[in-house]
């Protein structure tokens, strides 16, 4: 029997604005615990909350980016269930008449693009953080409440279940960390806990539409996890199905180590959170004169942005995802172009030596020690000659320690290239005298040893000789 | 007369032209509360120390001939939900014994401006669930009219402590009549603001769109005083009113020419109380005598009133009280595992009452109920309010008792709940419809005990009410007498 996997998942990025939902309390992440508390988001007697208009604004944001419906009239709901990272045993979240629905991204997928349905997208604060006393919560006597994070604004991306491998799973939420990154609603760092999936996945016989029994992994925090908890849950499940079992409705926890889910205890019955109405707060009323400026302020989105430099600037279609993947690379590369560099070999050396260093050092692309001023100037002079491509990443090199212009750098280490007929022809004259196996090798018909002595030349010049011309020379001289 | 007996404006005229110190009549007042407490019990907090040198600092003040404030060196009490930093708030319930905030509600800062006396904190029905005070988990407080009397609730220690002299003024909660029905039962005045006029940042929530903070005093002058003081708007409130405080002190002029008064039909049924009945009617009257327009209205959904109010309140209050479960402030019964931790201190920490409000509430927000009774009693809320609304065009206050007998005995309604519910049944509507109402005396019945008359206004219309109230206190001595509780004065 083929089955097909059927996958939903429910992305919640915390939004990076500088106060709590509810109270004037700092959102920065690292804080000392329970520094950044004060009697509203501990949900001490007798608080209320005051919802934080910025907070609103972003998930209209990202309710417009992500090609949403707002809702003109919304409304905070309370969702209670007991757990002790919740102060108020209930979180302020929105039920049924949440700030945006029915919107969609699109994703490359090995078929081509595919369009993602997203059902709602609301509002709902974040709880505290539990540390156990012991390594996990099975091996503790006690744990503590750190209630920084409680309060912290949350939105929660729900979407349809239309993804059908780990692949798509992990291609959607990309573009989701990119699109919210993109129009600077949310930091996006998943090591932070900035960004994190709920991730639901059944499965049912191919080319049937009924749903099977889900099962869902909660809080998975990275995109290879993401991938990699879904291979293996549709393997899981593939197994009991075959072996004539039946999948149970519950809540899996992923074990990375491990590599497997896990069942954490199923209840008889679902949990019945009994929504009922916000009634300290008064609902969310926008205009459709709001909405128009919200979209108005909108930056161009990766889409869009790709599309851009596929047209203008015939960059491959891989080259352009990778660039406009995040909102600080596209810019670096606008950046670069306006140096006058080429698009081509800007989006080579950004994706080769520049990504190279920022992994190594783990540095993102906005803390680059090489700005994009800088590389387009380098980029300029290889173009113009001054300097050949194998010399630039010596330069590059150089500019990404001591911070110096490439022109700087070429000067003070004479590194400009020579493109002196004379001066070469000299060279090659030297080269072609003390090489005379490859020389004789080439004329009696071996084409590629004129590599060997293209390489003397190179050796002899510090590197420094034109490429292009040195092999020009010998093919003359060898011919002669 | 005693400086305990008199109210806050006469002590205040007293203070200015210094017949009196403050600190002679914080004196007074604390001898009068140890005559009286050990029959009233109207305090659970007392903060004797901290009240004797606010009296010495308003003293320091009118030396140094400073202008005061109107309750500058007036001794008062605060209701014991009502957060006051430093000093224990209790809810009168064992799952708050120990809790100390470590801030103020905004009323606390609003009176922090007036330096006035603060007593201590009064006691009332655990969480302000109940009618009569019976369900603190500390103490019963008495009726200082005959302490085999309830004070009414859930603001009773509030309404004992003004009748009884041992508080000038305080402060109430009112949710579903906890400030009108005791001060009906006790002989004083109690008021519930508009829903919004006061901030209910820091009152510690039971129903979060019916309750209000109000003042409970000696008479109507003291009350729009009070009330100056505590309302306007609040940004940490989301729902507290933006609409301007107007000057309540111009309310306080006998003029009811003309003023159109609304006298409820459904409100008068065959089988009421006789006397409460004939108080009422009495006061009906004498609006006339002094130019009143009485007329009969409508407001047809008011059997439904207390079904909506026992479905939203608890609903409400569920939420509200999930925060107490061990986990904070000192209350905790260990278990083997958190959740049988949560659980055992709800069930022990927690009182009776509350737990059967929690336990209604629940139901009514659970999956399958929900449509049939919170999301119902929503919309009959509505109707309730239109009623009102409709009545309101044609009159400008409406009358009524505030509760439906005089004081009864202590116990006699506690094997009952509903019986006790049925109670509210006056009350209740204002919290539904969000509308002003206080209570003032308005007789006795043949025992001796108050009986209450309830003014109603529009929404924001407090001054119309208050004008309606001090015009009928002048016309009358009940407001002027108080229990003589056998104690020698």
């Amino acid at each position: 029997m083929k089955y097909e996997a059927v996958i939903g998942l429910e992305i919640h990025s915390e939004l990076k604005t500088n106060t709590k939902i509810f109270c004037g309390c700092a959102t920065t992440f690292g804080a000392e615990q329970n520094t950044h508390v004060c009697p509203v988001c501990l949900g001490l007697p007798g608080v209320l909350p005051v919802i934080n208009r910025r907070v609103v604004e972003f998930a209209i944001k990202a309710g417009l980016a992500l090609n949403c419906t707002i809702n003109k009239f919304s409304k905070f709901d309370r969702k209670n269930y007991y757990y002790p990272d919740l102060p108020k045993n209930f979180q302020t979240s929105q039920y049924d008449l949440p700030i945006a629905e029915h919107g969609y991204v699109d994703i490359e997928t090995e078929e081509g693009k595919k369009r993602i349905r997203i059902t709602r997208i609301h509002m709902e604060e974040d709880a505290g953080k539990l540390v156990h006393s012991g390594a996990t919560i099975k091996d503790s006597a006690a744990s503590n409440v750190d209630y920084n994070r409680t309060g912290v604004p949350l939105i929660e991306i729900v979407s349809e279940p239309d993804m059908r491998t780990p692949q798509e799973a992990r291609a959607y939420m990309e573009k989701i960390k990119s699109i919210l990154e993109y129009i600077d609603v949310s930091n996006c760092r998943m090591e932070e806990g900035n960004l994190r999936a709920d991730l639901n996945v059944s499965l049912r016989p191919a080319g049937t539409d009924t749903l099977g029994t889900k099962a869902e992994m909660k809080n998975i925090n990275s995109f290879k996890a993401v991938e990699d908890a879904l291979t293996y849950e549709i393997e899981r499940q593939e197994e009991v199905l075959e072996d004539g079992g039946h999948i149970v409705q519950e809540t899996r926890t992923w074990d990375p180590a491990r590599g497997i889910t896990l069942s954490m205890r199923t209840k008889e019955t679902a949990q019945d959170y009994r929504y009922m109405p916000e009634p300290d707060l008064v609902p969310i009323i926008t205009t459709d004169e709001e909405i128009q400026s919200y979209k108005d302020g909108l930056p161009e989105l990766p889409d869009a942005r790709q599309a851009r430099l596929e047209k203008d600037y015939g960059l491959s279609s891989y080259d352009a995802g990778i660039i406009t993947s995040s909102r600080d690379m596209a810019e670096y590369f606008d950046a670069v172009i306006a140096e006058g560099a080429d698009a081509k070999l800007a989006a080579n050396w950004m994706m080769g030596d520049l990504s190279k260093n920022l992994n190594q050092e783990g540095k993102t692309i906005a803390e680059s020690p090489v700005d994009a001023k800088r590389l387009g100037s380098m980029i300029r002079l290889i173009e113009k000659g001054t300097i050949s491509s194998k010399i630039g990443k010596e330069v590059f090199k150089t500019m990404w320690e001591s911070g110096d212009d490439p022109e700087k750098i070429i000067k003070d280490k004479g590194l400009v290239q020579i493109t002196d007929t004379k001066e070469l022809e000299s060279v090659v004259d030297g080269v072609i005298a003390a090489n005379p196996k490859p020389v004789a090798d080439f004329k009696s018909g071996n084409k590629k040893a004129i590599g060997a002595l293209v390489g003397q030349v190179m050796k002899a010049t510090q590197g420094k000789a034109n490429p292009q011309l040195v092999n020009q020379l010998l093919a003359k001289k060898l011919a002669e | 007369m005693k400086l305990y007996a008199k109210p806050a404006h006469e002590l205040h005229e007293m203070l200015l032209k210094k017949e009196v110190s403050a600190a002679e009549i914080t004196k007074d007042v604390l001898a009068r509360m140890d005559e009286t407490e050990d029959k009233v019990h109207a305090y659970i907090t007392e903060t004797r120390e901290a009240a004797i040198q606010a009296a010495a600092a308003a003293d320091e003040k009118l030396a140094r001939g400073e202008r005061i404030a109107y309750f500058e060196g007036i001794p008062g009490a605060i209701k014991d939900n009502i957060c006051t930093k430093g000093i224990k708030t209790t809810c009168a319930s064992r799952m708050l014994e120990n809790f100390i905030p470590p801030y103020d509600a905004t009323v606390m800062k609003h009176l922090a401006a007036e330096n006035p006396v603060i007593l201590g904190k009064l006691n009332m029905d655990e969480f302000a669930m109940g009618g009569s005070t019976e369900n603190s988990a500390f103490h019963d407080t008495r009726n200082p009219w005959n302490t085999e009397c309830v004070p009414g609730g859930s603001s009773g220690g509030s309404a004992a402590s003004v009748a009884a002299g041992s508080a000038v003024w305080a402060l109430g909660s009112d949710t579903g009549g906890s400030i009108r029905q005791p001060a009906s039962f006790c002989g004083v005045v109690g008021m519930k603001p508009t829903y919004g006029r006061v901030s209910r940042y820091g009152l510690v929530a039971f129903a979060s769109s019916l309750d209000q903070i109000g003042p409970v005093t000696r008479d109507v002058t003291d009350a729009a005083h009070l009330l100056q003081v505590i309302a306007g708007h609040d940004e940490y409130d989301s729902t507290s009113s933006a609409s301007e405080v107007p000057d309540y002190a111009e309310a306080l002029r006998e003029d009811v020419k003309g003023l159109k008064i609304g006298v409820p039909k459904e409100y008068f049924v065959k089988g009421m109380d006789a006397e409460v009945e004939e108080s009422v009617r009495a006061a009906i009257k004498k609006f006339e005598s002094l130019g009143a327009d009485v007329q009969e209205i409508s407001l047809p959904h008011t059997e439904y009133a207390i079904s909506v109010y026992y479905l939203i309140a608890p609903a409400e209050a569920a939420t509200n009280l999930e925060r107490y479960d061990g986990v904070s402030y000192g209350a905790r019964v260990d278990g083997a595992d958190v959740v049988e931790m949560m659980t055992k201190t709800r069930s022990e920490k927690f009182g009776e009452e509350v737990k059967r409000r929690i336990l209604i509430g629940n139901y009514a927000l659970s999956a399958g109920y929900y449509d049939a009774y919170y999301l119902k009693a929503l919309k009959v809320r509505r109707l309730i309010k239109e009623d009102y609304d409709k009545a309101f065009r044609t009159v400008d206050v409406i009358v009524a008792p505030t509760a439906p007998t005089p004081a009864y005995k202590i116990g006699e309604m506690t094997n009952d709940p509903l019986k006790m519910y049925l109670q509210d049944v006056y009350t209740v509507p204002l919290n539904l419809a969000g509308l002003p109402g206080i209570s003032l005396p308005c007789g006795y019945s043949q025992a001796k005990m108050p009986i209450g008359l309830q003014i109603i206004g529009k929404p924001l219309d407090e001054a119309t009410v208050l004008r309606a109230a001090y015009t009928y206190e002048q016309s009358q001595t009940f407001c002027r007498e108080m229990a003589d509780m056998g104690v020698k004065a």
